[in-house]
């Protein structure tokens, strides 16, 4: 026990993953890459990292991944749980501290928050802004809480968060589902302030405005009927 | 009588043998196979006598029969496509739950193997 455990869902990331691992292990004493259906190198790459490696046969979107990366981290021992996008998006200090706020035992549930400062948006593209600004209001429409960065990746869980979370989507709108989560077990949230970098790269693999809507549809379903 | 009459006749005729046949074959619930036939018996009766759809939609208080089924047949449609979706909800959950377990006993069939290899 006592483990600080990174969790990286995965899918078709070959070109940025043995970074991201490898930057990830020096804040964690194990890194766990859920390698969602990928059809490139990313598990063997991953592995090679020096990661753990839990496959999906196919591709079941970042909600399901996430939700076997941390059941995973529950067995290996996580005493805390990171995770973490695998596209290059997130500097591993950042997950570094999102471990120090969980850390001091008062919470359960820490987003890492792009957009905590305002100076901190750093280079997020206004598009990006708008989007995550619709989703936050969503999220509190449909969940009734107020946080600033509701599709942020970078989040961490507690034990007692890590063994109870149940994330019933399997897609982006999971992000906010860990908002429902925690207010349905009532864990008690912080937000930390972090810095995205965005490229190119990461820009193309995100939420663009018509995974926003099917996000919001798929949300609203979750909400009054599944 | 007109062609559409008898095309939509085949059809239902066609569309209860379906029914008939999954039912033998043991994949549909009695009340399922009751509820297809009498929707399929009452779109016959429509066919053959079109008639009927204006007392229909003098007792609903629609203005006429032919609108009456539109309407009826568009929320029978929806609430289908509205179940599909859930079963498909349903199905993509399952999925993923047999994915995961898959994945889990894997990861933990592999570190075992290894500390074995150590050991």
């Amino acid at each position: 026990m006592g483990q600080r455990i990174i969790v990286i869902p995965a899918y078709n990331e070959e070109r940025t993953i043995t970074d991201v691992v490898r930057s990830a292990l020096k804040f964690a004493e194990r890194v766990v890459v859920v390698d969602d259906g990928s059809r490139d190198l990313t598990a063997t790459l991953a592995k090679d990292a020096g990661a753990v490696v839990v496959r999906h046969a196919v591709n079941r979107g970042v909600g399901a991944a996430l939700g076997t990366g941390i059941e995973a981290a529950v067995r290996l021992g996580a005493d805390a749980v990171v995770t973490m996008d695998a596209d290059g998006q997130h500097r591993a200090e950042d997950a570094g501290r999102v471990f120090d706020r969980l850390a001091e035992g008062d919470v359960d549930f820490v987003i890492g928050s792009r957009l905590k400062k305002s100076e901190d948006r750093g280079n997020m593209p206004l598009h990006r802004v708008l989007l995550n600004t619709v989703g936050n209001i969503l999220t509190y429409m449909l969940f009734g809480v107020w946080v600033t960065d509701s599709q942020s990746g970078l989040r961490g869980l507690s034990h007692k968060a890590a063994r109870t979370i149940e994330l019933r989507t399997n897609g982006m709108e999971s992000l906010s589902e860990f908002v429902k989560e925690m207010k349905d077990k009532r864990w008690k949230m912080a937000e930390v302030p972090i810095k995205a970098i965005y490229t190119d790269y990461s820009l193309s693999k995100g939420q663009n405005f018509f995974v926003g809507v099917k996000v919001a549809l798929k949300l609203i379903f979750r909400r009054f009927i599944g | 009588m007109h062609a559409i009459q008898i095309v939509l006749l085949c059809f239902a005729l066609f569309a209860m043998s379906r029914v008939l046949i999954r039912y033998r074959r043991g994949g549909m619930r009695v009340l399922h196979v009751f509820l297809w036939l009498v929707f399929w018996i009452a779109v016959g009766v429509v066919a053959f006598h079109p008639d009927t759809t204006n007392l229909l939609a003098r007792w609903l208080g629609v203005g006429r029969g032919v609108d009456t089924a539109m309407y009826l047949s568009l929320l029978v449609i929806f609430y289908l496509l509205f179940r599909s979706f859930g079963k498909l909800e349903d199905l993509d959950r399952q999925l993923t739950r047999v994915v995961r377990a898959n994945a889990l006993r894997e990861m933990e069939e592999d570190l075992a193997g290894k500390k074995e290899c150590k050991g």
